[in-house]
């Protein structure tokens, strides 16, 4: 069934009888083309364009839990194309365009807002350092605005202005990047995929992987073995666990990242405001929450939640830009568990297994990237061979020494 | 909800006064005369088992008394179940003892 206007008002009329499902529930077949491990954002975008712009529909999402389990629906929901190197970029700005037409693509409201997410700066320095990310990012095609003080203050005037040791400079603006529902994503990729073929098995947890004479042609599974031509990993979070049964050690550290989210509050911050002497970053959602977030805690954990003293340090990030926040009262706060990678950034690309591709290593910025992660990764499965944008997230980039350190830090930066 | 860290010496200690390095086996630095110092060195920089459970690791007290301490502690739980000083450790390995 297409959603639309139309379909609202006609089932409203009758009794919202007619709404199906938004995707099936079926048994696994014995033998897909591709099999992706994991049903999180990005293996349900992986399927999803592998469907749509590949043509490859004998394929299975295989998912240990429900979809959208993951992830995908633990992060803060921001969308932004503001990096720097050219291997990271084009790639995000791709990532951002498909934003920008996703609902439509997949027919599914996933509230796409872009009310644009501003870079504070504290100092000349770090105003010339944006300066030339502003720039870096318009050679890519991206937007980006320097606003001085006083166009932040035209922005949200009720900052730290003159914190004394913070003092709020002024800012790097990409008035097109914002939030999206992330629940919505999963769904609306989900239901994308489904309707093309896709099988969606949940419950279904990957034991092992099927090896003949060095190829893998399957997967071992809770429901029993499943065969394919190409398995494609995709469990950012997961990823040493999951290629440690391939027998592959990886270049990543899984951290725990804590969110916090505050009681419901009436519109009192524009977009997505970023703290840039410390690590802190905070948006309003629909229901008005403060939905906000931080540094990772700093040691290796599975335990998807964090502990206190990184809940104080994430807390005066952001009473030293934004004091009102002070009287809000927390609502919730939880954890997710982050691929850390050696060099800050992802991985796309082949194993050294022939018919085993990884996806993963996406730190903390993995959810505005669904739709590149996705479109990419069903391009090196479907044509062996990676995107335009994408030709620089390889795994073995550390031993070749072409790293991506746009952040400079991998999983130990050691700033506390 | 904060991590303990029973130190050997000092007894428990809350672990925000702690840095955190990762990996225990951080400790066995591959020899750099090595004919195959070049891989040795990517695989000790960069891969990591990167253990769902028990799992032993590197931190430094930095605000306590600047001892480097071996801590096993479950990944999954965040149970801190022994915790030696790395000296220690380092020791027994160059002996041959603690074949970990």
């Amino acid at each position: 069934m297409r959603y639309s206007a139309f379909q609202v008002l006609k089932e409203g009329l009758t009794g919202n009888k007619g709404w199906k499902p938004a995707w099936r529930d079926p048994e696994p077949k014995k033998q897909y083309d591709v099999i992706i491990v994991g049903g999180g954002g990005h293996g349900l975008a992986t399927a999803h364009y592998l469907a749509k712009e590949h043509g490859i529909t004998n394929v299975a999402v295989l998912e240990k839990g429900w979809i959208g389990s993951g992830n995908v629906g633990r992060n803060t929901t921001i969308i932004r194309s503001n990096y720097m190197l050219p291997g990271n970029e084009p790639f995000y700005e791709l990532s951002l365009k498909l934003w920008e037409g996703l609902e439509q693509d997949f027919n599914y409201n996933a509230m796409v807002s872009q009310r644009g997410i501003v870079n504070l700066y504290h100092s000349d320095a770090q105003r010339d350092a944006f300066a030339r990310r502003g720039n870096s990012m318009r050679l890519a095609g991206a937007d980006s605005v320097l606003l001085d003080e006083d166009g932040i203050r035209n922005l949200c005037p009720d900052l730290d202005f003159t914190n004394a040791r913070f003092p709020i400079k002024g800012g790097l603006w990409q008035p097109r990047g914002g939030t999206v529902r992330h629940d919505a994503v999963a769904w609306g990729y989900a239901r994308g995929a489904d309707s093309r073929g896709v099988d969606i098995i949940q419950n279904c947890e990957v034991t092992g992987f099927t090896m003949d004479n060095g190829r893998c042609v399957g997967v071992d599974t809770n429901r029993g073995r499943i065969g394919a031509k190409k398995v494609a990993v995709c469990v950012a979070g997961s990823s040493g666990r999951v290629m440690s049964l391939a027998g592959m050690r990886l270049p990543i550290e899984s951290h725990v990242l804590q969110a916090f989210v505050s009681e419901g509050l009436k519109p009192t911050i524009p977009g997505v405001i970023t703290f840039g002497a410390g690590h802190f970053y905070i948006s309003q959602s629909d229901k008005g929450g403060l939905v906000f977030g931080g540094d990772i805690d700093g040691y290796n954990s599975y335990a998807q939640r964090g502990n206190l003293p990184v809940v104080e340090d994430v807390c005066e990030g952001g009473m030293a830009i934004m004091p009102k926040i002070g009287r809000a009262r927390l609502l919730r706060s939880w954890g997710g568990i982050m691929d850390m990678s050696m060099d800050g950034s992802p991985f796309i690309d082949k194993t050294e297994v022939p018919g085993l591709y990884f996806n993963g290593g996406w730190c903390y910025g993995g959810f505005k990237a669904t739709p590149a992660s996705g479109w990419c990764y069903a391009h090196l499965i479907a044509t062996d061979n990676h995107h335009d944008v994408a030709t620089e997230l390889l795994l073995n980039r550390f031993k070749t020494g072409a790293v991506v350190d746009e952040r400079g830090a991998g999983a130990q930066p050691n700033l506390h | 909800m904060t991590m303990i860290i029973n130190h050997p010496l000092l007894g428990p200690r809350d672990a925000a006064e702690f840095v955190y390095l990762g990996d225990a086996s951080l400790i066995n630095r591959p020899d750099p005369q090595s004919e195959t110092a070049a891989e040795e060195f990517y695989e000790y920089l960069h891969l990591r088992d990167n253990n769902a459970g028990e799992h032993r690791e590197l931190w430094y007290h930095e605000q306590g008394d600047r001892s480097w301490l071996v801590v096993t502690r479950n990944t999954l739980t965040h149970d801190i179940t022994r915790v030696e000083l790395a000296r220690d450790v380092a020791s027994m390995r160059a002996n041959g003892a603690g074949a970990e």
